[in-house]
């Protein structure tokens, strides 16, 4: 798992999995799937709501250790099966707080087999982004940047890793 | 586990990121880490005055970033990392939110294709 910031106001996650696209898209938008994975591992996801189409509205209720709980839902904008799904997203209940709704784009991409996730979080604006990247995400990035490194640098004079 | 910490605590984190999303609000806090201040004494290195510089200092004060002390003339500002920490906990905790996620989505895969 690789996280980068591909532009000022965005943060990206990249993950590549031993699967075809249409089980690797299934997975994350079928919700007897998405129970199955979605959250930490000491972490259970009690509701999982998708109605998959533009416009259509998802929510997951996921229950943690000592009975904490955590709300994230979203609204789908766009559905391009098995290849792309761009939704909102907001880890708040509250409608006041959408000034830090998020927009969230999966990218499915399949090559010789394998599929590799690309989810990018756009946030409202560079300066929450940023405060963000100030805080404790500026560790995560530079460990990703250099285990890229690492990696670019290991297989020099072979083919660049996919 | 440090996700349950924080996110019980939205509203904190709000108003922590709130706070933290100006660049003078962030040079304020990054002044104050080096030892406490008064609103003069941080006003002359911005190209701001007093007033704006106060402004500023209410918000990290209702975030609760900075406290001001009690000599009624000076009333020095101080950093209060409290909510800082929490942030990066919950940042650290976003982290691993997905890297176990996919650890779990990988076996899934593993095993969905191993039945088919």
């Amino acid at each position: 798992m690789i996280i980068t910031t591909p532009t000022d106001r965005e943060i990206s996650i990249v993950k590549e999995f031993d699967a075809p696209r249409p089980l690797v898209f299934d997975a994350h938008t079928r919700p007897e799937l998405l129970k199955r994975w979605f959250g930490p591992h000491d972490w259970r996801m009690e509701v999982c709501e998708v109605d998959l189409r533009p416009g259509g509205s998802w929510h997951y209720l996921m229950r943690g250790p000592g009975g904490a709980t955590m709300h994230l839902r979203g609204t789908y904008l766009e559905i391009l099966a098995p290849e792309r799904i761009v939704s909102t997203e907001s880890n708040v209940d509250c409608e006041a707080r959408a000034e830090h709704e998020s927009l969230g784009t999966l990218v499915f991409v399949e090559q010789a087999g394998r599929t590799t996730v690309t989810n990018t979080i756009c946030f409202p604006t560079r300066e929450v982004r940023d405060s963000v990247l100030s805080t404790g995400m500026a560790r995560g990035v530079g460990e990703g940047l250099d285990r890229l490194t690492a990696l670019l640098a290991a297989t020099s004079g072979s083919p660049a890793p996919r | 586990m440090e996700l349950t910490a924080t996110l019980d605590q939205p509203e904190q984190l709000d108003a922590t990121f709130a706070a933290l999303a100006d660049p003078t609000r962030r040079a304020i806090l990054a002044r104050l880490a080096r030892g406490e201040a008064s609103v003069k004494e941080l006003a002359e290195p911005f190209a701001m005055t007093q007033p704006a510089i106060s402004k500023h200092l209410k918000v990290l004060e209702r975030a609760g970033l900075v406290s001001r002390g009690r000599d009624a003339q000076r009333r020095p500002c101080r950093l209060e990392a409290q909510p800082l920490r929490d942030a990066t906990t919950w940042l650290a905790g976003y982290r691993r939110f997905w890297s176990e996620s996919y650890e779990r989505l990988e076996s899934l895969l593993g095993e969905l294709q191993e039945n088919q």
